[in-house]
């Protein structure tokens, strides 16, 4: 065997091969199979090298949108509010304790009718990333949404959020002050709200944290931005216990929008220009707009109450697993 | 006689001695990792656990293979834990009282919530509002289950919509926090319940004391997470030693009847 066609294999499926491999030319060698054919054994290693040369080509692909993901050219939140919604008012604080930049929430208008808008802004250069915490948040930022989300819930304002982090800040003061307990509380607040949530993944949905803008009555994902319940380096980190894992784990993950499509994790992909939403920033934005007008039409004139249970059964009906 | 090693002082403990009191160490009361099994049998009344929902089981939907098939890593847990999954569900009475009861175990693959864990939360929520009794989760977990991508982040909201159901039913809902908690357990259905009991030392938390340090590169204080350090924060509401959780837990259930 031309050991040459082993390079692109991934390095966690190498053992499995050369073991194979190894077996099959000691068989080889012993002189009671002299004159045997081993043409099948071997076609069945060479189809199993190649349906693993499959899985790095697909990682690889996968990896190119995790990147395009995090492009940084790529329109962000406050792109998104400013291009969209007219006369906004960006609203501050948590009322309890502080005041969570990477969050950024308000009212305004869309098609004449008012709406909360809420979401994760990253920054775009150094100066701002930093000030935005790089959309990292805290129980205050969360907690802050659950202010605005309550606010449109009692004014009948439907909610727009736009996804954009790479999870929840994970640092000491925010665990002190109940970061497990702020994401809860604003995933359960929107199983209470009786207004329509639109929730659109714009650019990374990392973890928990993205959840807890996340419980739409429609989630719609902008075709090559990611949904995951853990970074691929994380889960690099944990199961492979090596960084060389990270553009693997993106692939297991199944993080992509056609995945979350498939799994029915999400109602919509929004489809981006070529190349990808840095390419046309303000096609983006147009074409998100449209997208929120025809969500909010779709879900106008339904009840509260109807809402609040479609958005409990919708949840409620995820995951897969065998009866017996 | 055999002896096993306090993880936390280093002292020698009788096996009998460390069983008979519940997994505790009688020299530092440092409390040890209980399976599930064992949690039940110290916890409800001889007898009176029925098990709900032992017919579902954890599917490799996404064929996810790390360095090892996640399909692999479920056949060796079951056989290694003799556990069909990460939490036992059920009805039970404790000093009498009807309760809709489920007890994770950290054994389980870190005790992580997959779509199995968020079914059987779901179905022991439903079965409490039919039921009429109170919800009461032991809580025992490292996070999501990444084996099952983002359909485990989904079980978050899954199971916290179905917990809010037994609220608006207006049934006590108690979750007790032992070693450890964290991830997207401590984030969904642990930490919206009425009343959040504590055991002692349980490291309860959203990022873990690892990820933490790597992020702020800093040393941690060496409470970080701990249940003493939720509890002088206002997240946990008290502290409970394991050989008083039974006689609290009644007195609770208590209050809440009429």
């Amino acid at each position: 065997m031309d050991l040459k066609k082993l390079e692109e294999i991934p390095k966690s499926y190498l053992k499995e091969i050369l073991g194979a491999l190894s077996k099959l030319e000691k068989l080889k060698k012993i002189p009671f199979f002299t004159g045997i054919h081993f043409k099948d054994a071997e076609r069945d290693l060479a189809q199993k090298i190649e349906s693993y040369k499959k899985v790095e080509r697909d990682a690889k692909r996968v990896w190119k949108i995790v990147e395009l993901s995090r492009n940084e050219n790529r329109p962000q939140c406050l792109d998104y509010i400013n291009g969209i919604f007219e006369d906004f008012v960006k609203l501050s604080g948590d009322r309890l304790t502080g005041e969570d930049r990477s969050i950024v929430a308000g009212l305004g208008k869309i098609n004449g009718k008012t709406v909360a808008v809420i979401g994760h802004n990253k920054g775009k250069d150094i100066k701002q990333r930093l000030e935005y915490n790089f959309g990292m948040s805290i129980p205050q930022g969360y907690r802050k949404s659950q202010r605005i989300m309550r606010l449109a819930d009692r004014f009948g304002f439907p909610i727009v959020t736009l996804i954009d982090t790479p999870g929840a800040y994970p640092a000491l003061e925010a665990e002190d002050d109940g970061q497990a307990s702020a994401i809860a509380k604003s995933i359960l607040l929107m199983f209470e709200v009786k207004v329509p949530i639109i929730a659109i993944l714009i650019g990374e949905g990392g973890s928990g944290g993205a959840l807890a803008l996340a419980v739409g009555n429609e989630v719609a994902m902008l075709e090559n931005s990611t949904y995951s319940v853990i970074s691929p380096e994380g889960c690099a980190a944990i199961l492979w216990k090596n960084p060389s894992g990270t553009k693997l784990a993106a692939r297991e993950l199944r993080l992509t929008s056609r995945d979350m499509l498939r799994l029915k994790v999400i109602d919509r992909v929004i489809p981006e220009p070529i190349g990808g939403a840095q390419n046309a920033p303000g096609r983006m934005v147009k074409i998100v707009k449209k997208y929120i007008i025809g969500a909010l039409e779709r879900f106008a004139s339904i009840p509260g109450e109807e809402l609040k249970s479609r958005r409990a059964r919708k949840f409620e009906s995820m995951g897969f697993f065998s009866t017996k | 006689m055999e002896k096993v090693k306090c993880k936390n002082c280093t002292k020698d403990i009788e096996n009998e001695i460390f069983i008979l009191n519940l997994w505790v160490c009688p020299y530092c009361n440092y409390h040890h990792y209980i399976n599930a099994r064992d949690r039940l049998q110290i916890t409800v009344d001889s007898n009176s656990f029925i098990e709900l929902g032992k017919n579902i089981n954890s599917d490799d939907f996404l064929n996810f293979y790390d360095v090892k098939s996640y399909s692999v890593r479920l056949k060796e847990t079951k056989l290694k834990t003799s556990l069909d999954e990460a939490v036992i569900i059920g009805e039970a009475k404790i000093e009498g009282n009807d309760v809709a009861l489920g007890v994770m175990d950290f054994g389980f693959m870190g005790g992580s919530m997959g779509s199995v864990v968020g079914e059987k939360i779901k179905i022991l929520s439903n079965y409490c509002i039919e039921k009429n009794i109170p919800l009461v989760i032991f809580c025992a977990s490292g996070g999501a289950r990444m084996q099952e991508g983002v359909i485990s982040l989904m079980q978050m909201a899954k199971t916290v919509s179905s917990v809010n159901r037994v609220k608006e039913s207006k049934i006590p809902y108690i979750t007790i926090i032992t070693n450890p908690t964290s991830g997207g357990v401590s984030a969904s259905f642990a930490t919206v319940a009425d009343i959040i009991i504590a055991e002692p030392d349980a490291l309860f938390c959203f990022a873990g004391p690892r990820v933490v340090k790597q992020t702020i590169k800093k040393n941690l204080p060496p409470d970080f997470g701990t249940s003493e350090r939720n509890l002088k924060n206002g997240q946990v509401d008290m502290i409970v030693n394991r050989n008083e959780l039974r006689s609290t837990l009644t007195n609770m259930l208590k209050l809440f009847k009429e």
